[in-house]
């Protein structure tokens, strides 16, 4: 099935781009689209501790299950204000 | 056009809609209000800053502005808070926050205006690059988890000392 990953700040810099499709087994949570990830970006597995997960815009923890068409976002630690 | 109580984007902020925003929700309880700006500094951490550009997830910003303002109603009831963030590339001196609150009381006021922006500062989802003298740099602060009751009574007790 597929979803969408949605990248921030220094994430997307890493990737190259701000959002991208990805194809994963159904069943997958979003750990196991952040570990394809992180696979596919070496650079990203320093962020596993400090980063956030949101699943259709909504914080989600990782062991939350994903279905196809969700929006899957990483976000670095935030800096606003 | 009446200002939203809550926004995010490129636009330029201005306390003045806000707080008339607030003031025309009010039947005449309110003793205080209370406004924050928290504005683009020209220094940080040693460097000299040129600008800085703020990126924003805006769906799950305006969810974490609609959690805040719940987190206020349940620790100071009554209280009401107005919040817009602003994206994109701001200069030295132009205002990336804006926070007003309105209450019965001046010191729930103030502590409520607080809160606002720590919790801002813990759970939104906004990361700002920061442009200085010879580089840049994307600034990290803390990892966003609404549900971490540690950051959330951090913010409370900074709020209220």
């Amino acid at each position: 099935m597929r979803v969408t990953v949605r990248l921030f700040a220094r994430l997307r810099d890493i990737a190259g781009a701000a959002e991208m499709p990805k194809d994963i087994p159904p069943g997958s949570t979003i750990r196991t689209v952040w570990t394809a990830l992180a696979g596919e970006f070496p650079g990203m597995a320093q962020y596993e501790r400090s980063m956030s997960s949101a699943l259709n815009a909504d914080y989600a923890r990782m062991d939350a299950e994903v279905h196809e068409g969700d929006e899957i976002a990483f976000l670095p630690p935030v800096s606003g204000g | 056009m009446t200002t939203p109580l809550f926004a995010i984007g490129p636009a330029t902020l201005a306390l003045e809609p806000l707080v008339s925003a607030i003031a025309s929700d009010s039947d005449g309880v309110d003793g205080a209000v209370v406004t924050f700006l928290g504005l683009v500094r020209n220094h940080n951490q040693g460097r000299r800053v040129l600008y800085l550009e703020y990126e924003a997830y805006e769906p799950l910003a305006l969810k974490a502005f609609a959690r805040i303002d719940d987190e206020v109603r349940a620790r100071w009831p009554g209280m009401r808070i107005a919040l817009h963030h602003r994206t994109g590339r701001l200069a030295i001196g132009e205002a990336s926050v804006a926070i007003v609150t309105a209450s019965p009381h001046r010191s729930d006021a103030f502590a409520a205006c607080r809160y606002v922006i720590e919790r801002v500062k813990q759970i939104v989802p906004v990361w700002k690059r920061e442009y200085f003298d010879g580089g840049d740099i994307w600034i990290e602060g803390a990892t966003a988890d609404p549900d971490d009751a540690a950051a959330r009574a951090e913010a409370e007790r900074i709020a209220c000392a």
